[in-house]
């Protein structure tokens, strides 16, 4: 059992086609899940559902308005939709005077449905940007070409060829917890009791809207990559899960940082290897199968979390 | 233009009127079920329900193609997609109601865990048997396009049950939303009632499924309503309103996904549904935003026109070019600068209305009728207006006793 699995692992087939989409899942789940922990607590979850659906117009317009299918344009189409989104959001419940959840609803379908008409009306479905790729990422296409196995690691004409997602999602993961560093003292104070806060003169609002504007930066960052199922589980799922086992917001930060690099993990090995295993040829779709996995792992949470009550019946009050 | 006028008059070939009924009764159907939905706050559950359809749209191919038959049989498909969207609102429910996660959280974990599940699945028949799955990604963004006549007509019927259905049951379904406890206290059996709002969102999204698309379908249940809402303030009225927009989304999206080609019908049903939201969110008396500005923007001019014959009664000229403004169009003053009759005789109006307002709140004894006026005092609405005239009477004779108030 131990043989092979070594045997495998230290394949060059192994660094060149597994290592990097599960490196870049692990990234882009961590990125995510993040500043899920605060729109979690904030009863803010959906957002993430609402910026990863209106991702898919901002991307089509890009390409129409450049030509280009660059990261770095589809990521600014899809930052500008974020915005776009938010703003008409804010300004539905102002003047509908609407329930959040129904804002929300209201404007990402309308968004989405815009995308999918402007890639079915302009044949830029025909140029690998489709919906399908939107939904699901295209995680096992990230490939290490340079690789010739692990040595590649410390060569760094290889490691120049890693793709770029890596890099990017490196590089917001890291955005991300300097942020959530820096401001961790006010973005507690504020999520926990936003009215205190607000009395000793923590900027409740901009902090609210930086946390906004950070989640569409996650979003945006993991969502060419993973696809927008991918984002919206690990916005919500490990740290949900790691709210079901902790009682303190740094270790409930810490375990959903696990849990989120858990699922990527094991995710990506049960939709590559797993086929195998059952005697199945093929694989079936990463992004979808680390979805499950993480919501395997908030379901054990339910059940066996030890902080799954509400305050009052929690169980062993200090975790584990 | 031609082409969409003929698909919207149904003469646009059979299936497309087919699709046009179907995608209209759907649109009512949901309209009317999503009311029901928004007044009980679940409007955001309903779109976990329609992600959590793809397992069991999959899962359903899977059985059926196993047991020999066609995979892509319509009614089958629906079945497993409505038995796991019923699964997963009901796990959502139980891990918001058992564990300290708030519901909006359970929702998202529901909806992409199925999800994910569901898309899992679908490579899984991929793998098996590349040629037959092409029907299902339809499930997706929704299909029109070479839909089979027997879809059509099972979509149309089911469309027709679900309207038939909300119709039937929107004086419960008001009751509970209303006041469960007063329906409850009626014999409305509300928790059996809950569930057939929530039965009936589930059909819809299911039905929608190979209209709209499961991504886009909670929009049939969430955007009519809000569009509603901007109209009226009563539930009877709201209902049958959102039922009316979203048949005329449905029908019109339809006809337009028709007219020509590479029109996506579910994106153009909630494309159209959202134009009518934001026409009712611009234009409706009342709650929407052109009447809100009108209505500001008439507090502000009867405020710089008191400000203006306020001066004009203390004898100095109104001093910022608004003021004037507001007075010269009122024709409080000429075209010199110089008060008009009318003018002088509102600024006297409005001084003594100055006079008897410091004085009641200069510490005049209240009694309950004025301490209730105090409350909803806007500062600019004339007393003479807004005091009965016994109350009146009194505060004058109390003023011409006392003077002045201290």
């Amino acid at each position: 059992m131990i043989d092979p699995l070594i045997a495998e692992i230290s394949s060059p087939e192994f660094v060149q086609l597994s290592l990097p989409p599960m490196v870049i899942g692990a990234l882009a789940a961590m990125s995510c899940a993040l500043p899920g922990n605060f729109l979690l607590l904030r009863r803010q979850s959906m957002l993430a559902d609402a910026v990863s659906h209106v991702a898919l117009p901002g991307i089509v317009a890009a390409f129409l308005l450049t030509g280009s299918m660059a990261g770095g344009t589809m990521m600014l189409g899809a930052g500008a939709a974020a915005l776009v989104a938010a703003g008409m959001i804010e300004a539905v419940r102002r003047v509908g005077r609407l329930e959040p959840g129904a804002a929300m609803g209201v404007v990402f379908t309308a968004m989405f449905a815009l995308g999918v008409l402007m890639l079915e009306r302009t044949g830029a479905s025909g140029v690998h940007l489709d919906v399908e790729h939107a939904l699901y990422g295209n995680l096992e296409s990230l490939i290490w070409f340079d690789a010739t196995g692990w040595s590649s690691a410390a060569d760094p004409r290889a490691l120049a060829g890693l793709p770029a997602p890596l890099w990017r999602l490196a590089a917001a993961l890291a955005a991300m917890a300097a942020l959530t560093r820096l401001f961790w003292k006010e973005l507690t104070i504020s999520t926990f009791d936003p009215g205190h806060a607000q009395v000793i003169g923590v900027p409740v609002r901009a902090l609210s809207l930086g946390l906004t504007g950070a989640t569409a930066a996650a979003a945006v960052a993991a969502f060419d990559a993973v696809g927008s199922i991918l984002v919206i589980a690990m916005f919500i799922c490990p740290p949900a899960a790691a709210r079901l086992c902790a009682n303190t917001l740094s270790r409930q930060v810490w375990l959903s940082m696990l849990f989120a690099a858990l699922s990527a993990l094991v995710g990506y090995v049960l939709a590559g290897y797993g086929p195998l295993w059952l005697g199945a040829r093929g694989s079936v779709s990463a992004a979808g199968m680390i979805a499950v996995v993480s919501g395997l792992i908030l379901a054990l949470a339910c059940v066996a979390g030890p902080a799954r009550r509400r305050a009052g019946g929690a169980l062993g009050a200090e975790g584990r | 233009m031609s082409e969409f006028l003929r698909a919207l008059t149904l003469n646009a070939g059979y299936n497309a009127a087919l699709v046009a009924v179907g995608a209209a009764l759907l649109g009512a159907a949901g309209g009317a079920a999503g009311t029901f939905v928004g007044l009980r706050r679940r409007a955001l559950a309903t779109d976990a329900a329609a992600h959590a359809t793809l397992p069991g749209v999959a899962a359903a191919f899977m059985l059926m193609a196993w047991l020999g038959g066609d995979g892509r049989w319509l009614p089958g498909l629906l079945a497993g997609s409505a038995l796991s969207a019923a699964l997963g609102m009901w796990l959502a429910d139980r891990m918001a109601a058992r564990t300290r996660l708030p519901e909006d959280a359970a929702i998202g974990a529901i909806l992409s865990t199925f999800y994910g599940l569901g898309v899992v699945l679908l490579t899984v028949i991929q793998g098996m048997n590349a040629g037959k799955a092409a029907g299902l990604s339809g499930f997706l963004l929704g299909q029109t396009a070479g839909m089979l006549r027997a879809e059509a007509l099972t979509i149309a019927a089911a469309g027709a049950l679900a309207g038939l259905i909300a119709f039937a049951l929107r004086r419960p379904m008001t009751l509970v939303c209303f006041d469960p406890g007063h329906a409850a206290a009626m014999g409305v059996p509300v928790r059996a009632v809950d569930l057939a709002i929530m039965g009936l969102a589930v059909g819809v999204t299911v039905i929608g499924l190979k209209i709209v698309g499961l991504v886009l379908v909670v929009a049939l249940l969430i955007v009519p309503p809000a569009a509603a809402r901007f109209w009226t303030d009563r539930v009877e009225a709201m209902t049958a309103l959102a039922a009316l927009m979203g048949a005329a989304a449905g029908w019109i999206g339809a006809a337009l996904s028709a007219s020509a080609q590479d029109m996506p019908a579910g994106a153009l049903i909630v494309l159209t549904a959202f134009g009518l939201f934001a026409l009712s969110m611009l234009a409706a008396p009342r709650r929407g935003a052109l009447a809100a500005l009108a209505a500001r923007r008439a507090v502000r001019r009867r405020m710089l026109l008191r400000q203006g014959l306020a001066a004009l009664a203390r004898g100095a000229a109104p001093g910022d070019a608004a003021q004037l403004r507001a007075l010269r169009r009122a024709g409080m003053i000429g075209p010199d600068g110089a008060p008009t009759a009318r003018g002088l005789a509102a600024a006297a109006e409005v001084a003594r209305d100055m006079r008897r307002r410091s004085f009641l709140r200069g510490g005049y004894a209240l009694d309950a009728g004025l301490t209730e006026f105090l409350t909803r005092d806007d500062g600019l609405t004339p007393l003479e207006r807004m005091l009965a005239p016994d109350q009146l009477a009194a505060l004058d004779a109390a003023m011409a006793s006392g003077g002045e108030a201290p």
